[in-house]
């Protein structure tokens, strides 16, 4: 029976202290008492709405029952039928806006930690050192190219080699993994994890081609004319926005995805043993208030900042970062300065940024995405000292696929239109999904893309129909 | 991994690299470049592609020993395998035929980064005039091969051991003074070295072209660190360049820009140095 008087588990971190000095995980997870504990409390809803709330569908009660009978190997089983991917997806989805909203007990006793949940099977896995390969099933003959390795493109890569098609993913980096690797910092989620859910692919069959940038090694259009059946395009985040004010281009400014890339890819952190630089000051101020903002910031801490700097324009009932991600910043002693947003860059003589000039604002009518707007407050500015800037307010689109693929319809930001119920694109046998088409979004949001496209791709290729 | 076939010491300071990337080679266009990783380890430097052969499906380029990478490939050899060669990148140089001469401008081992762009001239028609500036005799590269193609070639040396004494500006400017009519003048080489190239003719009014050698990471339009301001504009050397209109670079942050992590390329040398024994640098 399901015990609603067991309180929701807490997950063991590393306390903030030791978690500022280093860059290993700081949620530690459950072990296996913690995680049949948290299994009771699970109702078996007959109806249960956390499956709605999954983009990928899981079959959360029945992998939760499992975890409570001890039947681990056979949680995980049930998890791989829908989810590939759940040491990563355990770690980085926003649960509290997906499946755990959907708990009935979220109003009353708190959601079930099925986040947590999922990646203690995860984790299972790894701890007793087996791989469990979901079935494939007999070659179907048809060849899909999935360009980008980031969360969509493995999702797709996986849903379509399970049906038996012959998947070959490429990859522009050195490592496959996209947004996983490059971007998301190894606190958050260890990099051993994403080349152990990408090495099941391989092993179900799937090729990976790192080091190969479609748009320049080969057209989509030379991806058909070597005998691809179908494409998927997953290129992820593109150009990384400034706010075009003076002083952006300063040594010392960097986009967040430089910033990121620099420490997760290049490991940077680990300088001079790693050959990639970075330089990384006594005061950080990182410019936005989203998940890649708390990454830079938390990233910055632990590269031995003495002041870490959060520069919103609203509120912080207004930050759109997980509520999980800025607790966590806030234990390890990010400032949060609200309602400012920077005017300029003041750079010293040689062109290294030395201040950040700020102006107040104040909250207005809401705006279009409904959050209530940033009025500048006239006459405010004020300075800063830092010397090191991080701007983390959002990616445009990649011009490298479109602008050499004839046929493919764009936004006039440059992202590439897709049907919504399909991921079907305006050229033929092209679908696309993630970043590329919505613009900056999450983890799951991409895999969820990949899922539907995945179906669509499948249907294409056994019936003809486009 | 990406074999070295042939590895060569052009002169004191530069090593040529034949390497096996056959889709690269297949591919690739004049202005084009790579992105190397030598191992698990190392860093990711752009390197323009000098040549190709389809055929044998190798990349040619020529690398000057700077920094800590670029001494480390220097002592590798024919068999030794690079752990990533991605490309072709960038955007080719928009050749065709035109009205006037061409005046290939480089400097130090840039003369091995304009060679292919200047080839290419040459075949769709146009006349091509080199002006090959280095800093003394011993370093003087890549002569014989622009020899076989353009129309005139020159050679400085800042010291005057070889060729004319001076900077390729000097040679530069006296053909711009007797009014040659030139169609594009394509400077390649240190930043320095293009933007006083740039100065020179926008006095004259002639089209000037540069390719910038701004750090970069991935080289595919997602981290931003290649970025620079031309016209007033932000722009991204490895998908908007890595040509741009010389007169409206703004050299002067770029070289700031360049400048963003010299401490750290010192640390990184110096230990590389105390590991191999050696006096790089």
């Amino acid at each position: 029976m399901a015990d609603t008087k067991i309180p929701r588990q807490d997950i063991p971190k590393q306390t903030p202290e030791e978690r500022r000095k280093n860059f290993n995980e700081v949620a530690l997870g459950y072990n296996k008492e913690l995680a049949q504990l948290e299994a009771q409390r699970c109702i078996q809803c007959k109806k249960p709405f956390c499956i709605e709330g999954c983009p990928v569908e899981i079959d959360i009660p029945a992998f939760i029952a499992l975890i409570k009978e001890g039947d681990f190997d056979g949680a995980l089983a049930k998890m791989r039928e829908k989810n590939l991917l759940p040491g990563i997806c355990g770690r980085v989805c926003p649960q509290e806006e997906q499946c755990e909203i959907k708990c009935v007990l979220q109003k009353r006793f708190g959601a079930v930690a099925i986040g947590r949940l999922e990646r203690f099977i995860a984790d299972y896995e790894i701890e007793q050192d087996k791989m469990v390969i979901p079935p494939v099933a007999d070659p179907t003959g048809k060849k899909i190219a999935v360009v980008g390795s980031g969360p969509g493109g493995l999702t797709v890569a996986a849903d379509l080699a399970k049906l038996g098609h012959k998947v070959t993913l490429y990859e522009a980096l050195h490592a496959p993994g996209g947004v996983l690797v490059y971007g998301i910092p190894e606190f958050r989620l260890p990099k051993a994890i994403v080349s152990r859910e990408c090495h099941i692919l391989e092993e179900m069959g799937v090729e990976l081609v790192t080091d190969f940038v479609v748009g320049r090694a080969a057209t989509v259009d030379e991806l058909f004319e070597q005998g691809f059946d179908a494409v998927y395009l997953g290129l992820g985040a593109g150009l990384p926005w400034f706010m075009n004010i003076p002083g952006e281009n300063l040594a010392g400014v960097y986009s967040a995805n430089e910033y990121l890339t620099r420490i997760n890819l290049m490991k940077a952190y680990k300088f001079p043993e790693y050959d990639t630089p970075i330089r990384v000051g006594k005061k950080v101020a990182v410019v936005g208030g989203g998940n890649v903002a708390m990454d830079a910031v938390r990233s910055s801490i632990r590269m031995g900042a003495d002041e870490a700097y959060i520069i919103y324009r609203r509120s912080r009932t207004e930050l759109p970062a997980r509520e999980e991600e800025i607790e966590n910043a806030e234990e390890e002693g990010v400032i949060f300065q609200f309602l400012v947003n920077p005017v300029q860059y003041i750079g010293d003589d040689t062109g290294r940024v030395k201040q950040i000039e700020l102006l107040k604002m104040e909250l207005g009518e809401p705006d279009s995405s409904g959050r209530r707007r940033p009025v500048p407050i006239e006459g405010s500015e004020y300075k800063i000292d830092i010397d090191t800037v991080v701007v983390a307010i959002g990616n445009g689109a990649n011009p490298l696929v479109p602008g050499t693929t004839p046929g493919l319809e764009t936004n006039k930001w440059g992202n590439i239109v897709a049907e919504v119920e399909t991921g079907k694109t305006s050229k033929k046998a092209v679908w696309a999904g993630g970043d590329i088409v919505t613009g900056a979004a999450t983890v799951i949001e991409a895999m969820g893309a990949g899922r539907i496209a995945a179906n669509s791709i499948h249907e294409y290729l056994t019936t003809g129909k486009w | 991994m990406f074999k070295i076939v042939e590895r060569e010491r052009v002169n004191p300071v530069v090593n040529k690299f034949v390497i096996e990337s056959p889709i690269i080679a297949k591919k690739r266009e004049p202005g084009q470049f790579v992105i190397f990783r030598l191992h698990e380890k190392g860093e990711r430097i752009p390197i323009t592609i000098a040549d190709a052969d389809p055929k044998a499906g190798t990349i040619t380029v020529y690398v000057q020993e700077l920094g800590k990478t670029t001494f480390e490939m220097g002592k590798m050899n024919a068999g030794d395998e690079i752990a990533d060669v991605v490309g072709p990148l960038g955007l080719p140089t928009p050749i065709e035929k035109v009205e006037g001469d061409i005046f290939a401008v480089a400097g130090g081992v840039g003369s091995a980064e304009v060679l292919p762009i200047a080839r290419k001239h040459k075949e769709v028609g146009n006349k091509v005039v080199a002006i090959l500036g280095y800093r003394s005799k011993d370093i003087v590269i890549l002569e014989e091969e622009f020899k076989s193609f353009a129309d005139e070639v020159y050679i400085t040396t800042d010291d005057g051991s070889y060729g004319r004494e001076g900077f390729v500006t000097h040679e530069l400017k006296d053909h711009l003074d007797k009014g040659r009519k030139i169609a594009e003048v394509i400077a390649v080489g240190p930043a320095i070295m293009m933007k006083v190239v740039s100065d020179l003719t926008r006095h004259y009014d002639v089209k000037t072209m540069v390719s910038l050698n701004s750090i970069m990471i991935d080289g595919t339009g997602m981290c931003g660190v290649c970025r620079v301001e031309v016209g007033g504009e932000t722009r991204y050397a490895c998908v908007h360049g890595p040509e741009f209109d010389g007169h409206k670079v703004n050299f002067d942050l770029m070289l700031k820009r360049l400048a963003s992590f010299k401490e750290e390329e010192k640390i990184s040398l110096d230990r590389y140095n105390a590991a191999v024994g050696g006096e790089n640098g």
